[in-house]
């Protein structure tokens, strides 16, 4: 099982922080920064799979994948497969990609919700769901076309008046 | 896609400005500029207390906006994205959180779902708030949108506990059978989910797995196979019937019958292929029949899959996983370990860890295949330094800073030690647990450094010095045990008969002590092993003088005025030299500054220090009669030396000089004569109800191998004569022939294993076949071959003991004659290919003579007659080792001056060896006048000619009273030899632990009182 998706950037930010189980938001940190402290201090070129167990808890391990200003991790149990997981990320960073052309850290900030929806469709409640960018991509088109469907009707008087106040 | 644009603040401000500006263009982000100020001045901040400021400042405004009247829904779900970025960064949003499950009541599509991603981060499963949500959850689960339906469903996997899910669980059951598959995938999912947090909540639904696996789409196919892995897991044998549908699915995936679309990478829906090979894996472990029908599809899988894309590796590597997991085939490990090679010679550090791991998998499951195709694997490990091979050192070497892969071939060399290369391969792991710092995996490294050496020590010097070393750098971080057990093993020596050896061994710890002593910094725990072992043999060998160990002690405790512990140490083992001063009939004359001690001791605030001091004092105070009847002596002292009191002194001097009869010894006699007519032994109440898991719990011990368990078993000679004399506790093996070559292909069923596969893992899976059911992932060799609960008996150490055990060993050795040979004429590479995977098949040595030497004193002929005496004694059977544990404690919850039950346990003792024990103790004196130098006398003679001698008795039951109780003293300072050791740790273990530790001790107790015997002749004898 995926126990966690996180993305930090390289100043050790989080960018995104998904727990498949809970935990407290001070936990949370804590654990960002001790996954962060990691990475820091892994070289280039080097395997990109670390055992977790002194963070996570036993048989925990993470694999991570830096783009650019960005660092990908999901951390997981023994029941999944390190190479594949390092493919999973591929596959979420190609769908984010393909999302908001060309992404960048920013895009990522700022469409915090965006991301996560595409994440949702990726791994749901810790297992993954759907592993083809392309079907992700079709479903993230549809929620959002949907959605602004939906919203159109009752925000455009509005939102026009109060959006750059 | 590979580079993401790098942005800097420049750009960032940029950005910021033309927001601010108003200009939306491009973005469409669609947040106001306040968000974006607010992402930017964070982006910015210096320091962690500039950004809290800032973040302070936002959830001030927020907390103050939320609240009005009339915010535009668009508004709102900014402010609900604000609180989600607020609380990432670790503040505290929770005020919002009633807001964001408002949300989630909004009719928008939008704003619903921005609503289910907010509570969804925001809140547990238990959270008050739930309740709210529920009732919306029921209702959007029924929704005509197919996306509102899977934004509840997603909420649903988060939010909804075992209490709420009955009020869900028939709508998802519906979503099941919706007409979107991505809506049955989630709902699949989602059921789980109710799976981990429940299982009962959704076992009458487990049918609706199976037949989502047969569902149109292969996503939902797909999704099916994460349940049914963890139903899998938890009952193999209820799936059995699905082996062939699984099959049918792998082989259709790989033939890429599934659409074009669940291509990755030009590999056929690789994740789904994972998924089934891990099914495969369980259903096929240990199954021959199944295994069978899987070995096409899985040579089918070796050969398409692209060794070239990284999921292409994902694949082979799960493959690879799944062969050593099923019933071997031959051809599929050689493929295996071919891809292994492919593995460990790429230049990606990523394929080289899963190349060592699965190296180290396939070591496991059988050496031999190994060996089979050593030429394949050989290539990869072109052994230039011993045995091992120039990478492995490579990774190793500092130079290269990957440390997974360095874990991961530490784990590996963990695996493949053996006496010929433990020095290097501990050497290595010292060096590295000093260089790191995780201490987390720091007391993992140093507690397998303390196994190999415990095993495979080539001398004794090395292994002191490599424990000092050890106990240097990580002695803190150890599990106390491993200090005990240092100590128990300094004390026992090795098992060896060679006592020369033994008192070698404690001279050259001396030695070495005293040379580190005035180090400082010294770990607590490694101090209280100095104190203890200087106490015990500082003056053994007459080399040092008492007053310059006292004089060495004394400082111990000055330097180390804050440790109390360490202090008590020192104290104890001052009076121990002390009484062997006093015994042997010299004057002992306290310097001044141990005096001073001593005066400053009897005022501390601890009690169990005065406690010492005054027992020091008392003890000082007794002429060498009175010593010496506390602690037996003989000639050559050797009862003391085997025999050391730290802690445990105090019960005695309260016995021998207060005059109170605390053991209640008046009783004894009354004891004995209802024993004599009849009555049951007594048996500690504690030990009524455990007396049947007591097996158990000695088995889940053993499971774990790697923990820093108590360790008494010799360790492995260097001399290649082990080999043969160690008996296999195999499972299965008795009702099996001897199997005359190590090729796999002839082993039969009723094996289930490879005769030589004796690995150590290997070796440990095989055992707790009964137990692994349960809670491991069985191995093939955990085959429905008869594992008879008489031949793992042995295994637990178990005093019972058939004759299987001793037959099966008799196979073995014919097993193991027979194929050395063959190692000894393959070419020069075939040797070295031997030597490294003999590395691992005689890790199975050394597991087997750590486990074996168990069973080796079990099974040595006064163990034999003990059986026989046992089996005519059916109640007494257990209680030998039953005994132990109310020993222990009662030292744990008794305070001194009550110590009643320390006497029972003896006179259980005394009932069930009986009085054979008691008269060879009597005989003790003589015994040790007899052989000066046999250290091992108190665990291992005594017990033994009381068991031989012991058949003899039998018949007549009637004992010598009075010797009776001329021993008891005896006897009960030489169950306190057992258990001071665990003594100090055991106020640590009160509580939850308690009964493991019991357990420990137990095993500890049951070793020690067993006869050992590591000759190999016994054998001889044995099997004629």
């Amino acid at each position: 099982m995926i126990r966690a998706v996180m993305v930090i950037n390289t100043q050790g930010k989080p960018r995104l922080a998904k727990f498949y189980d809970f935990m407290p938001v001070e936990k949370q940190q804590e654990l960002i920064r001790s996954v962060f402290v990691v990475l820091c201090s892994r070289a280039e070129n080097l395997s990109n799979f670390v055992e977790a167990d002194s963070i996570f808890g036993p048989d925990t391990r993470l694999v991570y994948k830096h783009y650019a200003t960005l660092y990908f991790v999901f951390v997981f149990d023994d029941s999944e497969n390190e190479l594949a997981m390092l493919d999973l990320i591929q596959v979420f960073v190609e769908t984010l990609d393909k999302c908001f052309r060309n992404v960048c850290e920013l895009d990522i900030v700022f469409n915090f919700s965006k991301m996560h929806m595409v994440l949702n469709e990726i791994i749901f409640g810790g297992q993954v769901l759907e592993t083809s960018s392309t079907e992700v991509m079709k479903a993230v088109e549809e929620i959002t076309k949907l959605e602004k469907a939906s919203n159109a009707i009752s925000l455009v008087p509005r939102s026009v008046s109060s959006w750059q106040s | 896609m590979e580079q993401l644009k790098t942005i800097g603040l420049e750009q960032l401000k940029t950005i910021g400005r033309e927001l601010a500006m108003g200009s939306q263009s491009g973005s469409g982000w669609g947040l106001s500029k306040e968000f974006l100020d607010l992402v930017k001045s964070i982006g910015e901040s210096r320091s962690k207390a500039e950004e809290d400021r800032i973040v302070l400042t936002e959830i001030e405004t927020l907390r103050k906006r939320i609240i009005e009247p009339d915010i535009p829904k668009r508004k709102m779900k900014e402010y609900i994205i604000r609180l989600l970025y607020i609380e990432m960064l670790g503040h505290d949003a929770s005020f919002g959180y009633i807001h964001a499950v408002k949300m989630t009541h909004d009719d928008s599509l939008l704003l619903k779902r921005t609503g289910y991603l907010a509570v969804t981060l925001f809140l547990n499963e238990d959270h008050d708030l739930i309740i709210l949500i529920v009732n919306t959850i029921q209702k959007d689960l029924k929704s005509d949108n197919f996306l509102v339906v899977s934004a509840a469903l997603t909420a649903v996997c988060k939010l909804i506990n075992e209490e709420t899910i009955p009020a869900v669980l028939p709508q998802v059951v519906e979503l099941l059978c919706h007409q979107k598959e991505a809506v049955r995938k989630k709902a699949i999912m989602a059921l789980h989910r109710f799976y981990q947090r429940s299982p009962g909540s959704v076992s009458h639904l487990v049918s609706n797995f199976r037949k989502r696996l047969c569902d149109n789409d292969p996503g939902v196919m797909g999704a099916t196979l994460c349940p049914l892995f963890d139903l899998i897991s938890s009952d193999v044998n209820a799936y059995k019937d699905l082996v062939i549908s699984f099959v049918n699915i792998l082989k259709q995936v790989a033939e890429r019958r599934l659409p074009k679309s669940y291509d990755y990478h030009q590999m056929p829906a690789p994740f789904i292929q994972i998924r089934l090979l891990k099914i495969l894996a369980l259903l096929g472990s240990g199954d021959k029949h199944a295994s069978e029908n899987m070995y096409t599809v899985l040579g089918d899988i070796f050969r398409k899959s692209d060794s070239s894309s990284n999921i292409g590796n994902a694949i082979l590597y799960q493959c690879i996983c799944c062969v050593s997991s099923i019933y071997p085939s031959t051809k599929l490990l050689d493929a295996a370990a071919e891809v292994t090679s492919k593995f460990l010679k790429s230049e990606s550090h990523n394929l080289k860890y899963m190349g060592v791991d699965a190296l180290g998998r396939l070591i496991r499951i059988n050496p031999d295949i190994a060996e089979e195709h050593q030429l394949a694997v050989i290539d990869c490990l072109e052994g230039t330094y011993d045995i091992l091979d120039i990478r492995f050192w490579k990774i190793i070497a500092n130079k290269d800073p990957d440390d997974t892969l360095k874990r991961k071939t530490f784990e590996l060399l963990y695996k493949m030690t053996k006496s010929s290369n433990v020095e290097v391969i501990v050497d290595r792991m010292i060096d590295y647990m000093i260089s790191i710092t995780d201490n987390h995996y720091k007391a993992e490294i140093a507690s397998r450094c303390v196994e190999l050496a415990e095993q495979f020590a080539p001398s004794n010097q090395w292994f002191i010095q490599t424990m000092n070393k050890v106990f240097e750098h990580a002695g803190d971080l150890v599990n106390v045990k491993v200090a005990h057990n240092l100590m128990r093993l300094i004390a026992e020596g090795f098992g060896e008969d060679d006592n020369g050896e033994d008192s070698q061994l404690r001279s050259s710890a001396v030695e070495s002590y005293l040379r580190i002593i005035g180090e400082p910094k010294l770990p607590s725990a490694f101090l209280q092993v100095i104190c203890w072992v200087l106490g015990e043999y500082g003056t053994a060998d007459e080399k040092y003088t008492a007053s310059y160990i006292t004089g060495k002690l004394c400082d111990v405790a000055d330097a180390h005025s804050s440790d109390d512990i360490v202090k008590g140490y020192a104290v104890t083992a001052i009076l121990k030299v002390c009484a062997f001063e006093i015994a042997a009939g010299r004057r002992v004359e306290l310097l001044a500054e141990c005096q001073s001690l001593i005066d400053e001791l009897s005022t501390s605030h601890s009690t169990d220090l005065q406690q010492r001091a005054y027992e020091l004092q008392a003890v000082l105070g007794l002429d060498a009669q009175a010593v010496e009847r506390i602690m037996p002596l003989d000639a050559s002292c050797e009862d003391i030396e085997v025999n050391p009191l730290p802690l445990m002194i105090m019960s005695f001097l309260d016995f021998v000089n207060v005059d109170i009869d605390k053991g209640l010894l008046f009783l004894s006699t009354y004891v004995q004569k209802s024993l004599e007519n009849g009555a049951k032994p007594y048996i500690p109440e504690q030990e009524r109800s455990g007396m049947l898991n007591i097996s158990d719990f000695r088995n889940e011990d053993q499971r774990e191998a790697s923990s820093p368990a108590l360790r008494f078993e010799a360790y492995e000679l260097p001399k290649p004569s082990v080999r043969a004399s160690s008996p296999v506790p195999h499972a299965s093996s008795t009702d099996l022939v001897p199997i005359p070559e190590p090729t796999y292909v002839k082993e039969l069923q009723a094996t289930s294993r490879p005769p030589a596969s004796d690995t150590g893992p290997m070796e440990l899976k095989l055992r707790l076949e009964g137990v692994q059911k349960k809670w491991g992932k069985p191995t093939y060799s955990s085959a429905p071959s008869a594992s008879t609960s008489s031949s793992q008996k042995p295994v637990n150490g178990v005093t019972q003991v058939d004759g299987m055990g001793t037959i099966s060993s008799q196979k073995h050795e014919v097993s193991y004659s027979s194929r050395r040979p063959q190692v000894e004429i393959s070419p020069e590479k075939q040797k070295l290919a031997a030597s490294i995977f003999g590395g691992s098949s005689s890790k199975t040595e050394r597991r087997l003579s750590s486990t074996g030497q168990k069973t080796a004193r079990v099974n040595s002929p006064a163990m034999k007659k003990s059986e026989v005496a046992s089996a005519e004694h059916p109640s007494e059977k257990a209680a030998p080792l039953q005994s132990p544990p109310p020993d222990l404690l009662d030292f744990e919850e008794q305070s001194v001056p009550n110590n009643t039950p320390s006497v029972d346990p003896f006179k259980q003792l005394e009932g069930l060896i009986g009085p054979d024990e008691v008269s060879s103790t009597n005989n003790h004196g003589a015994v040790g006048a007899n052989r000066p130098s046999d250290l091992l006398t108190l665990y291992d003679t005594p017990t033994t000619s009381g068991l031989s001698s012991s058949v003899a008795n039998l018949p007549q039951t009637s004992m010598d009273e009075t010797n009776l109780m001329s021993t008891l003293p005896n006897l009960s300072n030489k169950s306190i030899h057992g258990e001071n050791i665990g003594t100090h740790q055991a106020p640590l273990r009160k509580g939850p632990n308690l009964q493991d530790a019991l357990e420990k001790h137990a095993v500890a107790r049951q070793v020690g009182v067993t006869p050992s015997g590591k000759n190999p002749n016994l054998f001889k004898d044995l099997l004629g």
